[in-house]
């Protein structure tokens, strides 16, 4: 599947994959869907999967999107890779706090932040 | 009713303050028509960002379980939403076409044991969003209420 159709932009430089969102509300839940089966071939194409996904611009999200990024999150670390989020608005970040999933996932303020932590 | 299904009682007489909208299955344009609806009343009534953000956010986790668990994904059944703004703040209700559930037995979300597992937390980011929220039984419709800081 070509991510864009699945409303991502993505690109990998020095072996960590770059993926953000072309949409700023993720709402539709086949978008969602989509993104999910995107982002897993991605995975599935990875030995060890290094993935940063920026939420720059996204506006809004559902417990659907939380739970497609779970699923990604176990797909990562079930090949032992990592996984981080940054670029999170204020009020997003807030619905990560309150579902706890602030502990699930490393977050990070800024992509710049998040690509320093990489191993 | 028009022929989108939304029912615009706020136009002219009540000022974008009260609608409803029968949605069908998968009709992600009707709804983010009648939020639009539902967001100018609500900057119009004076709420601010954060406030509409949490309305937002309870509104599409509810008409998402509606469709999903209440209808069971079945696409001839629909989700009917309701809304109306009063001085204090906004009530909503939604309402699908499936038998109900119980919600005491939904489990916490929040829970260690319960992070990873990618479904589950509509009711619980409703609970967290909205100052009321009631499960009318047989729990096939969800009343929620928004009170504004005084």
């Amino acid at each position: 599947m070509n991510p864009e159709s699945a409303g991502l932009r993505v690109n990998e430089m020095n072996g960590i994959t770059r993926v953000g969102f072309i949409e700023q509300n993720i709402l539709d839940e086949a978008n969602i869907q989509q993104i999910g089966d995107a982002l897993g071939e991605l995975i599935d194409a990875m030995d060890t999967p290094k993935i940063l996904i920026s939420f720059a611009d996204v506006a809004h999200l559902s417990s659907a999107a939380l739970g497609a990024l779970i699923t990604v999150n176990n797909r990562v670390g079930a090949k032992k890779g990592e996984l981080r989020l940054a670029d999170i608005d204020a009020k997003i970040l807030e619905v990560f706090k309150i579902t706890r999933l602030d502990r699930l996932f490393e977050i990070h303020g800024t992509s710049a932040e998040a690509l320093a932590t990489f191993s | 009713m028009s022929q989108t299904g939304i029912n615009p009682s706020g136009d002219g007489e009540d000022g974008g303050r009260s609608g409803e909208v029968v949605l069908r299955h998968g009709d992600t344009p009707a709804l983010k028509g009648f939020e639009a609806t539902i967001f100018e009343g609500l900057k119009a009534a004076g709420f601010d960002e954060g406030e509409i953000f949490a309305i937002r956010l309870a509104m599409e986790e509810a008409v998402a379980n509606g469709f999903r668990h209440g209808n069971e994904g079945d696409p001839t059944k629909s989700v009917t939403v309701a809304f109306e703004i009063d001085d204090s703040g906004m009530t909503l209700a939604v309402e699908d076409e499936g038998t109900g559930f119980d919600p005491t037995a939904v489990p916490d979300p929040t829970e260690d044991a319960n992070l990873e597992i990618p479904s589950g937390r509509g009711l619980m980011l409703m609970r967290a969003y909205m100052t009321a929220v009631e499960v009318i039984p047989p729990g096939n419709r969800i009343e929620m209420r928004f009170d504004r800081q005084a």
